[in-house]
């Protein structure tokens, strides 16, 4: 112990003198630091380089910003109600926050991860998980909207997700929190030995993006962690990170530190989906929600699932094995060629790299160290091919360049380190502000990184920027990594709680941004295509309004005839077919968000009027220099009333 | 007077290029439309240079109380222009033929040329009238009635040929590639015509002249 202090003074020490060395640098030489606000800097009319697409954490969604501008372009809605925009609250999106525990208006998005075609980022869609509520989500790359939420079922906590095999064959999400499968009434201390923990193996269609859950392993109850496919040589098998392989169920902070090895789940998802298409498995009896979004009717529909397909690991021989990984490990991560699987012990100093080769031939020389659950454990040494002594505290997370550098993120001692995969070697180190969480490489987390800069995305912000009260967002920093030395050269709060980000060159994106809805092309079955299509219809207490907008109207805009108790279903279609050109819509005290509708676009926003009067609707959208004309009125009359329905324009 | 022929006949066919190529070209551009509006004028009606600038031009114009933007049926022109290219070429390669067969002399491609001539210059005096009717003609109820400092209504009608500057617009007017085929055609005609001219059997005057300069 006396020892491991004496070490540890030593590498503080170390750290102090070349972080001094550094700040020597900066100071001395004014030119250094306008040339990094030149790296920064994008002029005005000007484009990133890349897209980076950032989960929002406990916001539910994805915020979408340039690199290295670090500017904020959108926020995208997936698992939260978004009133911005009206997903979540229009009748279209509502169904897709339904769930098995009904409609569930949030989450906690962690993990982005970009659709690849051999490896390589081809940008199609973008995956993410919603954690607390499992859910996996689709985004389509060329609307920039949510498309498909499935949720998990016999997960909680769902962590070691969302990450896409090499070709998108699937996305695969695992469970942090085991728990009883199938859930049940049991004492929690019964936990050892009880509790499960599934992986989940939805595959994707290539053509749509349609996501079907194929099967899930039921694993021995440990905590899931993170997870990455391999890639290249290691393609066909996924890894992921356990902790509190203790089966600790009570002050987990202390209980699932004991074991000073944890593992690396090793499994072979070929192999397994080939015993699921062979008929293997068991076909449990659950319920699951599937929620798609058409984009050509605007509109979102919840099917409720009844079966999935599991699988018990010990049935298929040979698809999964344990790699003895110390310190209980947090990041998962695979290098671009596929040969090292990075386990980040997170209670460690050190990184530990196993070797896929050396994985495989321990597997044929069935070198096994006993086994756990009935799987096979492998020698720790049989495995490992090196170990990073980095001097930094807390590992967590870990991305590539495409010069054969690693880059890791150290939580405790707050910093990045870059080493050098085969040598193991330290290369450099920087400060970040402050505890960083992930870092993000554009296409760091495929065979062909762009290696050009690094975020990094912190935990704690305290004095970066202006202090706005207790509550903050948090800080990322921009280094470029083109030269030898990393060089910090831009620093921007971030919305939510940025968990891992993808990035992605922007002309991979912006070419196939779509700019507007084609109207003939719009199925929705309340829309209108052109304004004489226009019309208000009464089915008993449920008024249709058939409603279209252009620059700078609503057609109709007087509705008379609508009584107090009625639902009143205002179906808005915007019949602009330019760029950048929606409406908006709201009414008085209706008691939902507004509506933002695209051009060619329809949305539904239900009113159920309460009292008697003349309300006024408007466009929320400054969309033309009338935009303040855009209004119109609706005549509401007492429930006995006898005045006609009525609408028109310009009468 | 065989290669003039020839030329005759190639010339009147680059004409054809008006039936897929729009003859004249007008770009709005404006802060807010970095990527500017555009409306291509073929010889048989108006196409947006993107799918949806028509639509998006009419919804501007609608502001200053100017017309929509004719359809093919809405105007004599559309129908008539092609019919009249049509017979243009046909008369232009037959004389090219008929030039080749030694029937008729070149003297009938200047008056081609000519006849070509008087015809596109009819043409754009009769699309710039359009231009004037379109761009002052404009609905009394209009939404936004601007005048000029000088007092009177402003006119939008855009320039026949040039650039210019209207309200946040601005505004290009340039022939198409239409129009550049239907101008090499042209030429080429007359080509075929100085060629037919030079081969004819000269008088002992510019005999005498072109040893005097040679």
């Amino acid at each position: 112990m006396k020892k491991y202090n004496f070490i540890l003074t030593i590498l503080a020490a170390t750290a102090l003198i070349s972080s001094c060395g550094n700040q020597g640098n900066n100071n001395s030489t004014g030119a250094l630091a306008s040339s990094a606000a030149e790296k920064a800097y994008v002029a005005p009319g000007e484009h990133d380089e890349f897209y980076a697409f950032m989960s929002g954490g406990y916001s539910g969604n994805i915020t979408v910003y340039g690199l290295p501008s670090g500017r904020l372009f959108k926020e995208i809605p997936v698992f939260s109600q978004f009133p911005t925009s009206g997903y979540g609250y229009s009748e279209e999106t509502k169904p897709m926050l339904n769930t098995s525990f009904g409609f569930v208006p949030w989450d906690d998005a962690h993990h982005p991860d970009i659709s690849q075609t051999n490896g390589e980022l081809d940008g199609r869609w973008i995956f993410i998980n919603g954690n607390n509520t499992p859910r996996i989500a689709r985004v389509s790359l060329s609307t920039f909207e949510t498309e498909e939420i499935i949720e998990l079922p016999n997960s909680a906590g769902n962590h070691s997700s969302s990450f896409i095999t090499e070709n998108t064959e699937y996305v695969v999400a695992g469970t942090r929190f085991s728990v009883p499968i199938p859930q049940r009434d049991m004492p929690i201390n019964e936990y050892k030995g009880n509790f499960k923990g599934s992986l989940s193996f939805i595959s994707i269609a290539p053509e749509t993006g349609r996501l079907n859950l194929d099967f899930q392993m039921i694993m021995p109850g440990f905590n899931y962690d993170l997870s990455h496919p391999g890639r290249g040589k290691s393609h066909g098998w996924f890894f992921f990170t356990t902790y509190n392989t203790e089966e600790a169920n009570t002050l987990q902070e202390v209980n699932a530190s004991q074991n000073d090895k944890d593992f690396i789940a090793a499994v072979n998802w070929k192999m397994v989906a080939d015993y699921v298409k062979n008929g293997g498995g068991t076909k449990m009896a659950t319920e699951y929600a599937h929620n798609v979004y058409d984009e050509h009717t605007h509109t979102a529909t919840s099917t409720m699932k009844k079966e999935v397909i599991t699988v018990d690991p010990t049935e298929v021989p040979g698809a999964v094995f344990f790699l003895p990984t110390p310190k209980s490990p947090h990041g998962c991560d695979v290098d671009p060629s596929g040969q090292y699987i990075i386990g980040n012990g997170k209670l460690s100093a050190d990184l530990t790299i196993h070797s896929f080769d050396k994985m495989i031939a321990a597997i044929e020389g069935e070198k096994f160290d006993g086994e756990a659950y009935g799987i096979p454990i492998l020698r720790f040494e049989d495995v490992l091919a090196g170990t990073v002594k980095s001097g930094g505290l807390g590992p967590l997370h870990t991305e590539f360049d495409d010069k054969g550098n690693a880059y890791t993120t150290f939580f405790i001692s707050s910093e990045v380190v870059k080493w050098k995969l085969g040598t193991w070697e330290v290369l450099d180190r920087q400060p970040t502000f402050y505890s960083v969480g992930h870092l993000m490489i554009p296409g760091g987390n495929s065979r062909k990184p762009f290696g050009k800069y690094v975020v990094a995305m912190n935990k704690i912000t305290k004095d970066r920027y202006l202090p706005t009260g207790p509550e903050m967002e948090h800080s990322a920093q921009i280094y470029d990594i083109s030269g030898d030395k990393m060089e910090l050269i831009y620093d921007f709060p971030t919305h939510g709680e940025p968990h891992y980000a993808a990035g992605c060159p922007a002309d991979l994106l912006a070419p196939k941004s779509k700019k507007i809805y084609r109207l003939d092309d719009n199925k929705h079955p309340y829309a209108v295509t052109s304004p004489d299509q226009a019309k208000v219809v009464r089915e008993g207490n449920e008024v249709h309004v058939y409603m279209s907008t252009i620059r700078s109207h609503f057609t109709p805009d007087n509705i008379e005839g609508i009584k107090v108790g009625d639902k009143v279903y205002f179906h808005i279609t915007n019949h602009e077919q330019d760029f950048d050109v929606p409406h908006g819509f709201a009414m008085i005290g209706q008691n939902t968000s507004e509506l933002l509708i695209m051009p060619g676009q329809t949305k539904t926003s239900v009113w159920e009027p309460k009292k008697v009067g003349v309300w006024p609707f408007y466009c929320t959208d400054f969309c033309s220099a009338l935009h303040q004309e855009m209004q119109g009125y609706v005549r509401v009359s007492p429930a006995d009333s006898n005045v006609p329905l009525t609408y028109s324009l310009g009468e | 007077m065989k290669k003039a022929s020839i030329l005759m006949i190639i010339g009147p066919l680059f004409l054809l290029g008006l039936y897929f190529f729009p003859l004249w070209n007008i770009m709005l551009g404006a802060p807010q439309y970095p990527e500017p509006l555009g409306m291509d004028i073929y010889i048989d009606g108006i196409k947006g240079t993107n799918e949806f600038d028509i639509q998006n031009i009419d919804g501007l114009n609608h502001y200053i109380g100017m017309r929509k933007l004719p359809k093919p049926e809405e105007m004599w022109e559309f129908s008539t222009f092609p019919i009249v290219i049509g017979v243009m070429v046909a008369l232009g390669v037959l004389i090219g033929v008929f030039g080749f067969f030694n029937i008729l002399t070149h003297k009938w491609f200047i008056g081609w040329f000519l006849f070509m001539s008087i015809l596109g210059v009819l043409g754009m005096y009769d699309f710039n009238a359009w231009m004037i009717d379109y761009g002052t003609n404009l609905d009394p109820n209009a939404i936004m009635k601007l005048a000029n400092p000088d007092g009177t209504p402003m006119s939008y009608k855009p320039p026949l040929f040039g650039h210019a500057k209207m309200l946040n617009f601005d505004v290009t007017s340039l022939p198409a590639t239409g129009a550049w085929m239907m101008f090499i055609g042209m030429t080429l005609t007359l080509v075929a015509f100085y060629l037919g001219w030079k081969k004819e059997p000269k008088n002992k005057e510019s005999e005498i002249k072109n040893y005097a300069t040679t």
